[in-house]
């Protein structure tokens, strides 16, 4: 069926969505200080200039401050959220309702909210929690958590319960039936989060703010709200693009992985629902 | 061998119950000091006190001992106060950006969804982009277009009109801004539950002499109600709880939202502390019917994976 209105809407759409990031990233490469004339492509807002990423404290600063946050969240978080995801498929009863419901809330809670919760928690009850990398960790661990339990709990479901019980009838015990037979085939799912997760941790902003604490614990989103108004040079550009490489990156190989095994197992729902953050 | 379903159903099972709770208690754990503890901690500053010498606020953790204060001069300045009217411009910025993402991401999902036949995977592609490019740098690229020589005023000025500050204090600006930031959030949903309708009952409907027309208002749009649903509720969420899009693209007072009062009591005089957390309470309470609905979708629909 054909149906050129909306088909052109779409593209307008799609091209009002994506251009003005393109720009954006354009001009990072502008061998002028303008972001609106174009005066040939550089690298000076990369590496030479003063005011580059490379040699600019404040833009490097970000950089550095965004990846470590993102290391420490997917390596704390991941564990965390497989554990969880494997105790609430297998544990009936009240308890496991309740925790169900709590693992969703955090999805739903605007980010302000809990912006507000870790600042005044961190600031009254918490005060051994330093602020900065370790409250914002803290933070990011928090939102985390729920999203790697979705992709685990769809891989979960996916597979059923078949190979478990297959290896426990050839006579291995819980134990092996869970370390050699379920972990290797939820893989997939455990590094999907790992991708996943750094790629969240990277994209916050209102929660690495919110917890930030002077230039050292500036990521680059906060760069970002702190520079965008203040007339900055293509640098500003420059770091913001850095951070779309790597975010693509990480979601680019999680969506790989999840749609080679979902595929085989005729599903992509899954894949679909993770790499759109929410639950279908 | 046991071979009955229901020997083979504990043995599945396998380790115990407890072994399943130990590996559920790190994440519960977590989530209850860190999620459940620190919301608690909202409502003890909102019901604390001030403290007399640093005048930063005090919380109070018993219940007993709640001053709610702090929730009479928030919801004096709600109605009739500064307070009212931002909470009424926050109300119609998130109900015009509202209508504007169904009016723009409804025909987009659909033309996704059920017309396009050829490299789908790309146009998911399309949809999914804006996901993965960070909200502020989303934002960023319009206040480069935007700026006072920016390319949107270059533009204009080459065309013989004339330029606009399109940045400072407009109200269209601002709620574009949010069309813009979160459109994407209400396209997926609803892509993903047009593309759940079974090809079959349209073409029933068609074969029962339905025209296309009647077949789309009759039969798809309801069979959609569910994804538009749960991308309204996904859009407004976060608009509500929003305070950057209107600080990069205006930052004038004209444009204030709750959000950006809440992070001025929060971010910039201590001293205001419990009017912020009694003001994200109350912001809570207002958009719990969005949490609430939407929580029950996501219940429902993991207990039908399930």
């Amino acid at each position: 069926m054909r149906a050129p209105f909306l088909r052109l809407f779409t593209l307008a759409y799609v091209a009002w969505s994506i251009l003005p990031v393109l720009i954006a990233v354009q001009f990072s490469f502008n061998s002028g200080r303008s972001r609106s004339t174009w005066q040939g492509f550089s690298l000076r807002w990369y590496l030479h200039d003063a005011a580059s990423v490379a040699r600019d404290d404040s833009l490097r600063l970000a950089l550095v401050q965004s990846l470590r946050l993102a290391t420490l969240t997917m390596l704390v978080a991941t564990p965390i959220g497989v554990a969880l995801a494997i105790g609430l498929a297998r544990w009936k009863g009240r308890g496991a309702k309740a925790s169900n419901f709590l693992m969703l809330v955090p999805l739903v809670t605007p980010e302000l909210v809990m912006g507000v919760a870790f600042f005044l928690i961190f600031a009254n009850l918490y005060d051994f929690v330093t602020f900065g990398t370790f409250a914002q960790v803290l933070g990011h661990v928090t939102f985390a958590i729920s999203f790697v339990v979705i992709i685990v709990r769809g891989r979960l479901f996916a597979i059923g319960r078949d190979y478990e019980e297959a290896a426990m009838d050839l006579g291995a015990s819980p134990r092996q039936a869970l370390r050699r037979v379920l972990l290797p085939l939820l893989a997939p799912a455990i590094f999907a989060s790992l991708a996943i997760v750094f790629a969240i941790s990277i994209d916050d902003f209102v929660i690495s703010q919110f917890l930030a604490a002077g230039v050292d614990s500036v990521t680059i989103p906060v760069r970002l709200y702190s520079g965008a108004r203040m007339a900055p040079p293509p640098s500003l550009n420059a770091l913001a693009t850095l951070m779309l490489v790597g975010t693509l990156a990480a979601v680019t190989i999680a969506g790989l992985v999840l749609r080679r095994y979902s595929r085989r197992e005729g599903s992509d729902q899954g894949a679909v629902a993770a790499l759109g953050r929410f639950e279908l | 061998m046991p071979t009955n379903v229901q020997a083979g159903e504990s043995r599945a099972i396998g380790l115990s119950p407890w072994t399943w709770k130990a590996f559920a208690l790190p994440g519960v754990v977590w989530l209850v000091a860190l999620f459940v503890v620190p919301l608690y901690g909202v409502v003890a500053v909102a019901m604390g006190r001030l403290h007399p010498v640093f005048l930063r606020p005090l919380p109070v953790w018993n219940p007993l001992r709640w001053d709610p204060s702090a929730f009479g001069d928030v919801g004096q300045e709600l109605f009739g106060g500064q307070l009212g009217a931002i909470a009424l411009r926050t109300i119609t910025y998130v109900a015009a950006a509202s209508l504007l993402c169904v009016l723009i991401g409804y025909p987009v999902a659909y033309f996704v969804s059920r017309k396009v036949e050829k490299h789908k995977t790309l146009w998911l592609a399309a949809l999914l982009a804006p996901f993965w490019i960070n909200y502020l740098m989303r934002m960023m690229a319009w206040v480069n277009l935007l700026s006072t020589d920016g390319l949107v005023n270059v533009t204009l000025e080459a065309l013989g009109l004339a330029p606009q500050a399109w940045l400072e204090g407009r109200h269209t600006t601002v709620v574009l801004g949010l069309v813009y930031g979160y459109l994407p959030f209400f396209i997926l949903p609803l892509y993903a539950a047009l593309d759940r309708i079974d090809h079959q009952v349209l073409e029933a409907a068609r074969d029962l002499g339905a025209s296309a027309r009647a077949a789309f208002w009759r039969v798809t749009l309801p069979l959609s109600r569910q994804g538009i649903l749960a991308g309204l509720v996904l859009v407004m969420l976060p608009m509500f709880g929003d305070y950057y899009t209107p600080n990069l693209l205006s930052g004038s007072p004209r444009t204030r939202m709750i959000g950006n009062q809440i992070d001025q009591f929060i971010n910039q005089t201590a001293s205001q502390g419990g009017r912020g957390a009694a003001l994200t309470l109350i912001l809570m309470a207002s958009i719990a019917v969005l949490m609430l609905y939407y929580l029950r979708t996501v219940a429902r629909a993991t207990r039908e994976a399930g």
